[in-house]
């Protein structure tokens, strides 16, 4: 770096050059890239940038290629300001140009109605950006970047300069942009004119926000069903949450940490509705309880399980793991001697539990409470499977774009109530606790002994938890064994024959034979899933690094970006998808690419989070040593800090790939029958009420997941560190 | 006279909120090439953002810095020829110590054998041989310590950094290594900058002593200059346990202090002063004869030598004795008069 100041520009502008020549510029219906590359110097379709803009008749693509030459100016005079004028107006004018273009140009010539009637017809058009213009628009990007580093922004450092603003584009194009223009769908009335009437009319939909069922009547609108669903749940899942954190840090032996810790592993593993199903064969008109209530009391079986009650219990099932493992860490964090403290000041157990121990956890109840929360009213696959006439936002989303009403205004409304009703809670809970952090683990060691539970409250824990646990392992030995029988509620037989139907293999006359219904789903959910995973591990760990060790301006809202997708239900994430990417520039819809994107953006801030908490654990006198032995921010990056995050690392590829594997929401718009994943795939048997080959799929998703699970760990490993046993290494742990 | 480093007009405020207060408030000095010099201060002085502002791992807010007279301000530390010691020591927890030591050369691209056989030979240039496998989890605090500065030193930087270098290791090791350290320097003839909070580990090695006071410097000079001739109140104080007695300047130079008489070092203007006195500076006249008389109250036994404290008319007097032979009782009545060290005039602040 010291001695070619302007290596990298170079290497920029070959790639932006690259971007015009060697790729075809549009993205290729049916096929992908690299198919075409034979023919990028002709046909209308697949050629590359230069043949599109000169042969073609699309001059404005030349917009990009001015860029790059006034960019490229900059490399005659040194690196400093004068660079960096000729650098930002180089990439100013590309990135302006071919994203102007992109979007007033479109499919049918100009896309906007206005420039018609200002310029008359277009006769040309254009289709989606492909490789070429996504290679080029990255290196104006990145060119821009340099002009802003240059210019002394984010301390000269090039390197991130442009992984701030290559971070900060993909945020913006990938969250901002379709979630902005699936929400301003709420603004347009039925001929598409903007007004705000439209919108009040549809959001004070009557059957939105009734109040009906607390006057008696029939139902009430769908918003406070959501809501009064999402504060149960929350609830009730931070409630059970902390008893089980306390009962498996304070109460319990070695023995029971084993089944602890197997259940906090299964919502990772688990389609989220699979509880939904095992609740089902319990108690659903055929279950196990209504035929006995049948047989002993001659009671006709209803389908009473269905409906509020029922997807409650099935959120509770479903996300007390998620409450518990955060009570957990919050739990462990507690010092011991802040307990040892209150008692030397004469505090019986039952006081100090109650005037340190719980208010110590107090952000970490409303940490579990946001979670909770969120997944609630995020939740698609349980209100689907035991949701029954008791609708919710996220499955009126999808009827309102999929069903018959086909009414993207209701549903770009009910994404509104939707997004606020999150940002809501995710506002008050930062508003009530702020910064406010009383995790007390530090570098220090802290000797102290945890004290006990109090007599009472340990009693109640036990008589909580235990049976809670029974429950779980119950349902979900019913999930298990309901993919090995005939037909749940008539026919007991035990038969494979789901597992047939679902994974059968034959030999044919060409060799093995996929024959089962379920392969196809199977193989293109493992490739997305695994395509996706390391992308969000990467960009999350990227996002992490610059949010922990780089300060520079507009930090604040990149952070907030960076959060709000955490924020965003994945049904609306969904929506906007389907809503923006289906019209050039960015045409993804029916793609495998969209899915992957969605998996990727939707499970980013797992990422970002387990990055953050590992970046707090790492010692940044550690990056500042490598810079001073003139490694490179890219170097220190690769050789220091990569190899020191290896278990975050871990964590976010088992957590991207797990979350990809299993969610339901935000794909379910995505899908199309040749992309169809197995979660979608389960949804539309189980809708068909085909439950043997929904559970025994399930079962197979379980079974290889956690395979997976632990392959990823076998073979990214553990971190070398050479720790002597019980001895804490100074120069690992930041000083409090 | 060509200065190693040198800083014009430098202010700092961390974050960009321009309401933020200044770290560093606008400082100017130079430190002569081949030299020692050591910034010190309590904690907050602005001290260590001095330090990391030559590294260039801060930037500051305005003014320029100077690295053997070329403009460093705007790059970072790849582009300067500075290597730092940290108080941590920082050492890569995933690397031996040979590769941590190597570490610097394989980012420039030496290929691996020649940096590693560099890297062997600077360790034992620091006195560290036969730990070349070991983890740095392996090593005791003063091994890592130099590991630490062979890791520093490798890349033969023009300039050297230390911050708080001394600070984790105990007492008998910190003489160690401050000798080693300032041995290395003379015969590498480097530019160093040291940071510390601790006065007399900065007698010891400085060629030149900054006391920074508040984000400001509060006196620069030799530690001879500094100790005897401190310039404020806040440099008697802190340059060793001087304490402070209010005197007044007299028309005829001579400064009064209770019933003593002082001849300043330099001219003060008359009017109210600050006497400060070091605790050895005080003479015991055992008749309890001339000078301030005093009462013991309060006696410590420190090996080598006694601390007295005398209850007089001044006030509470501290005082360092090294007469191990004749030990004075509790409530022994004293006269105490001065020595011509150790005692400085300051302006009130």
């Amino acid at each position: 770096m010291t001695k070619h100041p302007n290596k990298a520009v170079v290497v920029w502008l070959a790639i932006g050059l690259a971007g015009f020549v060697a790729f075809p510029w549009y993205a290729i219906q049916d096929t992908a890239w690299y198919y075409v590359l034979p023919e990028i110097f002709q046909g209308s379709e697949t050629a590359n940038g230069l043949v599109q803009a000169f042969v073609n008749d699309r001059p404005w693509l030349l917009s990009g290629l001015v860029g790059l030459v006034i960019a490229a100016c900059g490399l005659l005079r040194t690196a400093g300001k004068a660079q960096s004028t000729w650098l930002l107006a180089g990439g100013f004018v590309g990135l302006a140009g071919l994203g102007i273009t992109g979007f007033t140009i479109g499919a049918v010539g100009w896309s906007v109605r206005g420039l018609n009637e200002l310029f008359g017809e277009l006769t040309v058009n254009q289709f989606g950006m492909g490789m070429g213009a996504f290679v080029v628009l990255l290196s104006l990007i990145v060119l821009f970047s340099f002009g802003l580093a240059r210019r002394g922004y984010f301390k000269g450092d090039l390197f991130v300069a442009s992984a701030v603003m290559c971070c900060s584009a993909l945020l913006a194009l990938f969250i901002a942009f379709p979630v902005t223009k699936a929400l301003s769908g709420a603004f347009f009335d039925d001929n598409g004119a903007w007004s705000l009437a439209a919108l009040v009319g549809r959001i004070a939909d009557e059957r939105i926000w009734t109040l009906g069922c607390l006057r008696g009547g029939y139902q009430c609108g769908v918003a406070w069903n959501t809501l009064f669903l999402a504060l149960a749940t929350a609830f009730g899942t931070t409630v059970l949450g902390t008893m089980m954190a306390l009962l498996a840090e304070r109460c319990a032996g070695p023995k029971l940490q084993a089944p602890l810790r197997v259940v906090a592993l299964l919502p990772i593993i688990t389609p989220p509705f699979v509880v939904g199903m095992g609740l089902i064969l319990l108690f659903g008109r055929a279950g196990i309880v209504n035929q006995f209530l049948e047989y002993a009391f001659g009671l006709e079986p209803t389908r009473w399980f269905y409906g509020l009650l029922g997807t409650w219990l099935a959120q509770l099932f479903a996300f007390t793991p998620i409450a518990f493992m955060i009570m957990r860490g919050v739990v462990q964090g507690l010092a011991p001697s802040l307990e040892e403290a209150a008692q030397i000041l004469h505090a019986d157990r039952r006081q100090t539990f109650f005037t340190v121990t719980l208010p110590l956890l107090k952000p970490g109840l409303a940490n579990a409470f946001l979670v909770g929360f969120i997944e609630s009213i995020a939740d698609f696959g349980n209100p689907i499977v035991v949701g029954g006439q008791y609708s919710v936002l996220s499955t009126d989303i999808f009827f309102a774009i999929v069903g018959a009403q086909f009414d993207q205004g209701r549903a770009a409304a009910l994404a509104w109530i939707l997004t606020l009703f999150a940002l809501g809670i995710f506002a008050l809970q930062r508003g009530l606790l702020g910064r406010q952090n009383y995790t007390t683990v530090s570098g220090k060691g802290d000797s102290g002994i945890p004290m006990p539970l109090p007599a009472g409250l340990r009693r109640t824990l036990y008589s909580v938890v235990y049976p809670w646990l029974g429950f779980t392992l119950i349902v979900y030995v019913f999930a298990f064994i309901g993919g090995f029988v005939q037909t749940w509620g008539r026919d007991y037989t035990i038969t494979f024959a789901h597992f047939k139907t679902a994974f059968g293999l034959e030999w044919g006359d060409f060799g093995l034979v996929w024959a089962g219904a379920a392969w196809n789903s199977m193989f293109t959910t493992l490739k997305l899933a695994g395509i996706s995973a390391p992308l969000t591990a990467g960009i999350g760990l990227m996002i992490a690094y610059l949010l922990a060790r780089t300060d520079f301006r507009g930090r604040n809202s990149f952070e907030f970006v960076a959060l709000l997708a955490f924020a965003i239900p994945g049904t609306v994430l969904g929506v906007s998808y389907i809503l923006a990417f289906n019209v050039p520039p960015v045409e993804l819809t029916g793609t495998g690419l969209i899915i992957v994107i969605c998996f990727m953006f939707r499970n980013l801030p797992v990422g970002v989070q387990a990055g953050t908490a590992a970046f707090k654990q790492l010692d940044k006198a550690l990056d500042e040593a490598s810079l001073m032995l003139r490694a490179t921010t890219a170097q220190t990056l690769f050789t220091v800090i990569l190899p020191l995050l290896k278990p975050a690392l871990v964590a976010a590829l088992v957590y991207s790939f797990a979350r990809a594997m299993t969610t339901v929401s935000a794909v379910i718009f995505l899908v199309t029958a040749e992309n169809e994943l197995a979660t979608t795939y389960i949804i539309g048997r189980v809708g068909n009420g085909d439950y043997g080959v929904a559970l025994a799929y399930c079962t197979v998703l379980i079974v290889l997941m956690s395979l997976i699970i632990a392959l990823i760990q076998f073979t990214v490993g553990e971190r070398k560190l050479g720790r002597r046993k019980g001895a804490t290494t100074a120069a690992v742990v930041a000083p409090a | 006279m060509s200065f190693g480093v040198e800083f014009k007009d430098i202010t700092k405020r961390y974050g960009t909120d321009p309401s933020a207060p200044f770290a560093v408030k606008g400082v100017s000095f130079g430190i002569e090439k081949g030299t020692l010099t050591t910034i010190l201060g309590p904690s907050g002085c602005g001290k260590t953002t001095v330090l990391r502002m030559i590294a260039g791992l801060e930037s500051p807010t305005a003014g320029q810095i100077f690295i053997e007279g070329r403009e460093v301000t705007t790059l970072g530390p790849a582009e300067r020829n500075v290597s730092m010691m940290f108080q941590s020591y920082a050492l890569f927890p995933h690397m031996n110590v040979v590769e941590n030591v190597a570490y610097g050369l394989r980012m420039s691209g030496v290929p691996k054998e020649t940096a590693r056989t560099r890297a062997v030979e600077t360790l034992k240039n620091v006195g560290l041989v036969g730990y070349d496998e070991r983890m740095p989890s392996e090593l005791s605090g003063g091994q890592q310590q130099r590991v630490a500065l062979a890791r520093a030193l490798i890349l033969e930087p023009e300039i050297l950094l230390f911050d708080e270098p001394l600070s984790n290791l105990d007492a008998r090791l910190r003489r160690d290594m401050r000798e080693e350290i300032r041995a290395i320097q003379q015969r590498l003839k480097l530019t160093v900058a040291y940071v510390t909070h601790d006065q007399s580990e900065a007698l010891a090695v400085s060629d030149t002593i900054i006391v920074m006071n508040d984000g400001l410097i509060a006196q620069s000079g030799t530690p001879q200059e500094m100790y005897e001739r401190p310039g404020s109140e806040f440099v008697a104080g802190f340059m060793g346990e001087a304490m402070l007695f209010p005197g007044d300047a007299k028309a005829d130079g001579l400064v009064s202090l209770g019933p003593l008489q002082i001849v300043p070092r330099q001219a003060v203007t008359p009017g109210k002063v600050k006497v400060a006195v070091r605790p050895e500076a005080w003479q015991i006249d055992r008749s309890g004869a001339g000078g301030v008389r005093g009462k013991l109250l309060k006696r410590s036994y420190l090996g080598s030598l006694f601390e007295y404290t005398f209850e007089t008319a001044l006030g509470n007097i501290f005082v360092v004795s090294p007469d191990l032979a004749h030990v004075l009782d509790i409530g022994a009545e004293v006269g105490l008069s001065l020595a011509d060290h150790g005692v400085s005039v300051v302006r009130v602040d």
